[in-house]
């Protein structure tokens, strides 16, 4: 043992370097074990992009794309079902779309990017069935004077042609309407909003 | 607010008394060198197994058709998947490294000697659970290696006599290697075997605790009570669990903080060598992950050649040296067996080779070189030469045991230092 007499401050600072580098060690050696959580790069390949080409699609019919595993509806409303819209917005929990479960573009009447296609995510917002479309007047039985929506056969929750969902049912929050936006006229990108949202 | 939670929490658990007495006012010989950090190295290769095992699993698939698949999966897709599954592989080739270096620091200094026989005998059964742990860890990526590497070791026990085909059977889960055999590899991989190596490492801690660290010098520094002097006792505050019984020379320095950051200096060695291989040289020649791995296991080809892994090569090259299946099986595990019996086997009452004969250094140093030798024998292709070689080999490996047991009866030794030398 040298019989130097010890000097604290550098002592100190030593160990505060010395700490403050181990520590960095720390966060850096983390990171892989954090990251690794996240979606591989398969999971990220099957959550992929989906263009949908929704030229075929007539007036009144809705069909179903895959989506990160999840059903997506596009449905071409009629003039008929949009003007229909307005009419229950009384019965409605949130008719205006107050929650965070579309993107901005989606925070109208019409939940939609152009009026005439709606697309939404087809879960139910209650435990995760997929509703059924209701359409011709099927749905009066479930809603008096609206003709046409969604209704979840699991528990009985009811939406519009909006997706937005009715007062008095298990459902806390409208439908989710994910992003997207139009590569041309006839297809449409599910997964991301284009830069002229 | 510290104080009080600290004292609400002593009262109902022993927490700064454990702390206290096992790794601060823990007294470690202070001559205590380079040979003395591959314990604490080894503690925390465990805890790098542990972690990243932890994490494979999470994206693993034990059967035989889908764990190649997801090995390369986690390889390829997972976020840093490649950088655990190296962390881990390269863990094990290290684990084996610092675990041996550990075993020949015991060796010179005589740390398995009275009264640390106990001590010695957890060590090797913590190495045996490891040898274990090691196969089967390497029969889950399903490769060709994996799976003929199986196929020999778990063949071996065919040779027991009677009852080694049943046995064999039974291990396998199958007439043949399959993926019975994958799914139950997995579970002792990840779950049995990692719990008896925790518990043996802490009762080899326990063990080393009650009787005290050895050094170099091979000298006690825990005297009988009341045989010190005031001014030769320890000057450093030491837990009353080893004052009260001892007197403790004044070559003694406490675990915390000088064992502590002594073992991190190294620890900062160990992370850039082992941060080389991880990064840069992670297959290591095909040593650490073997070329025939890197294909499905296929049960209708064997590889050209067959090796375990480097680990395994010096007890493979024995198990080969014999012409006799039963007794080259038996030669293998009684090259383990010797090991573990080295506290009754050598009969020398001086601990540490320097203070004790030529003969016993040399001893020690020519049966390194002969493991090594076998190593390298036991890893590479077959030739004529090597059969003869792994023969005088494996000879003169068990001859160490046979000369120490003689020569230690009777041996010429320096006399010991009353206190550590500088």
């Amino acid at each position: 043992m040298s019989n130097t007499p010890v000097d604290n401050s550098r002592r100190r600072f030593l160990t505060v370097a010395t700490s403050v580098v181990g520590g960095v060690g720390v966060v850096g050696a983390a990171v892989p074990f954090i990251a690794s959580w996240n979606p591989s790069e398969r999971a990220k390949a099957a959550g992929a992009d989906v263009e949908v080409d929704i030229s075929k699609l007539e007036p009144g019919q809705m069909m179903r794309v895959e989506w990160r595993s999840k059903p997506v509806w596009i449905v071409r409303r009629t003039k008929a079902i949009l003007d229909a819209l307005a009419g229950h917005e009384d019965q409605l929990r949130d008719p205006n779309s107050e929650e965070d479960q579309q993107p901005a573009f989606a925070k109208n009447r019409y939940r939609a990017l152009k009026e005439e296609y709606l697309v939404l995510v087809g879960v139910c917002t209650h435990l995760g069935c997929s509703p059924q479309h209701m359409k011709n007047g099927q749905f009066e039985e479930f809603v008096e004077g609206v003709p046409d929506g969604f209704f979840c056969p699991c528990h009985g929750s009811k939406f519009d042609m909006a997706g937005r969902v009715f007062q008095s049912v298990p459902a806390p929050l409208n439908l989710v309407v994910p992003p997207y936006y139009y590569i041309d006229d006839n297809r449409i990108l599910i997964g991301q909003e284009g830069e002229v949202a | 607010m510290w104080k009080n939670l600290l004292d609400w929490i002593e009262y109902r658990i022993p927490m700064m008394r454990v702390a206290n007495m096992h790794a601060i006012q823990y007294p470690a010989p202070r001559n205590m060198n380079f040979w003395y950090v591959f314990g604490f190295l080894a503690t925390i290769v465990l805890v790098n197994q542990i972690v990243t095992g932890i994490w494979l699993t999470m994206n693993f698939v034990p059967s035989a058709e889908g764990a190649f698949a997801s090995v390369e999966y986690i390889m390829r897709d997972v976020e840093y998947g490649w950088l655990l599954r190296y962390m881990h592989s390269t863990g094990a080739s290290a684990f084996f490294i610092v675990v041996y270096m550990h075993m020949f620091r015991g060796m010179i200094y005589g740390s398995y000697q009275k009264p640390r026989e106990l001590l010695w005998l957890f060590g090797m059964f913590i190495y045996l659970a490891l040898m274990a742990e090691a196969f089967m860890g390497y029969v889950l990526p399903w490769g060709q290696m994996s799976y003929w590497g199986a196929q020999v070791i778990v063949s071996l026990f065919s040779a027991i006599p009677v009852i080694g085909p049943g046995l064999v059977e039974w291990i396998q889960g199958d007439f043949v290697i399959s993926g019975a055999t994958l799914n139950r590899f997995f579970a002792l991989h990840v779950i049995a075997l990692p719990l008896v190596i925790v518990i043996l490492v802490f009762l080899h801690i326990v063990a080393l605790h009650e009787v005290g660290s050895n050094n170099p010098d091979g000298i006690e520094v825990k005297r009988p009570k009341g045989s010190l002097k005031e001014e030769e006792k320890t000057k450093f505050a030491m837990h009353e669990y080893y004052t009260n019984r001892y007197d403790i020379i004044d070559d003694v320095v406490p675990f915390f903080p000088h064992i502590v950051l002594k073992d991190l200096v190294a620890f900062t060695v160990f992370l850039a060598l082992f941060s080389y291989v991880m990064f840069f040289n992670p297959e290591m020649w095909g040593k650490f992950l073997e070329h025939p791995n890197f294909e499905i296991a296929n049960p209708l080809k064997t590889p050209a050649h067959i090796f375990p892994v480097w680990y395994f090569t010096p007890f493979y090259a024995i198990l080969k040296a014999v012409p006799n299946k039963l007794f080259g099986v038996i030669a293998m595990f009684a090259a383990i067996a010797a090991l573990a019996l080295l506290p009754w086997l050598d009969r020398g009452k001086v601990r540490s080779w320097r203070y004790r004969s030529g003969l016993h250094k040399w001893n020690l140093i020519i049966f390194a070189i002969v493991f090594i030798f076998l190593g390298y024998l036991g890893g590479t292709p077959q030739a004529n030469w090597k059969i003869l070689a792994s023969q005088i080999l494996t000879v003169m490996y068990f001859g160490f045991f046979g000369l120490l047991w003689l020569y230690s009866k009777n041996e010429s030794t320096r006399p010991l230092p009353t206190r550590i030398t500088k």
